[in-house]
């Protein structure tokens, strides 16, 4: 009982700062604004006792990604430029895009279903061996590193190349302002 | 040099190392509590971040100069990818941490995890101070000359 209410207080904040985002002109407010909507959904990944879940959001959501967006309004403009004409193309695209996902989400099991997929196969038996098998209290990082190593170096290789990514993208520019920025 | 409000700076003087801490204790007590490697890797990468907002680009590019965060970036897969190499070579399957101790699984399996982590831990410090850099170290407006 009480923890739906937490979920129907969280969710109606997470409701309202969406709206917020959405409503607000200058950007520097919007920036803050997506942390605030990262901190809440890391407290919702906390109810549903997904902890570490909520600390990557809470890190990474809130922390990291508020950084590198106050840094790009620090290069572009800190004032959402209005469009000279309104269209309805976007607002049907993003409709039916919504509609779409919603219906999507009706074939999904119910929250907490017993019988559901994620919880009938596989992770029963990583639950039962890994005590046996590895033997760490933190069954999470068991099953992240060791059951699903490859995918957990895919992930790793993944963060690797995005990096290189925004080294080659960014860092070109600033070694020719090193240069002398004339050529 | 930026020079932000004194409080500013003296209160981030104090608070960086206590971060680094906690960012060592999410990485090496993953295996007991929330955490691991990558939350470990943004604590400590926002320690280094936290210096740079307040006391400027220049100033934390001394700290951690960007070659050694290159290295970090890959040093960290390196890791990760080594550890299931040495798995191969020991005759085992990539990645099955038996090998790191053959005659005791579990141990084993204890190393594996601990190298592991270590390496996504340095692999996203690396990443995130790297993007980092890219994003501040850039001039305000990208000029059409360069192109």
């Amino acid at each position: 009982m009480i923890e739906n209410i937490i979920y129907l207080i969280l969710f109606a904040m997470l409701f309202a700062t969406a709206i917020a985002i959405v409503r607000i002109d200058q950007l520097f407010p919007v920036v803050i604004l997506s942390g605030v909507f990262s901190l809440l959904s890391a407290l919702l990944f906390v109810t549903l006792d997904a902890v570490d879940v909520a600390f990557t959001e809470a890190a990474v959501g809130a922390g990291i990604s508020t950084v590198l967006m106050l840094g790009t309004i620090a290069l572009t403009r800190p004032v959402d430029r209005k469009p000279e004409r309104r269209s309805f193309l976007p607002l049907m695209i993003v409709t039916i895009v919504g509609l779409t996902l919603i219906y999507g989400t009706l074939d999904m099991p119910s929250f907490g279903d017993i019988n559901a997929p994620a919880q009938a196969y596989l992770y029963p038996e990583f639950f039962a061996q890994s005590p046996k098998d590895i033997d760490v209290p933190n069954v999470v990082t068991a099953i992240l590193a060791s059951y699903r190593g490859f995918d957990t170096l895919g992930e790793v290789v993944v963060v690797f190349t995005a990096g290189i990514g925004v080294l080659l993208l960014l860092s070109g520019l600033s070694l020719r302002k090193d240069d002398g920025g004339e050529e | 040099m930026i020079h932000h409000h004194l409080i500013l700076r003296v209160v981030t003087k104090l608070v960086v190392g206590a971060i680094m801490l906690f960012a060592f204790y999410v990485q090496f007590h993953g295996d007991f509590s929330p955490g691991g490697g990558f939350q470990a890797g943004v604590i400590m990468a926002v320690a280094f971040i936290i210096y740079g907002i307040v006391f400027g680009l220049k100033t934390v590019k001394e700290v951690l100069p960007p070659w050694f965060v290159h290295k970090l970036v890959a040093a960290g897969v390196l890791i990760y990818a080594g550890t299931g190499v040495y798995a191969m070579m020991m005759g085992f399957d990539f990645l099955d941490y038996d090998a790191l101790q053959p005659n005791y699984p579990v141990g084993g399996q204890h190393w594996g995890l601990l190298l592991v982590e270590f390496g996504v831990g340095v692999t996203v410090t690396g990443v995130m101070i790297a993007i980092y850099y890219a994003f501040a170290g850039r001039v305000p407006r990208i000029k059409d000359e360069w192109w």
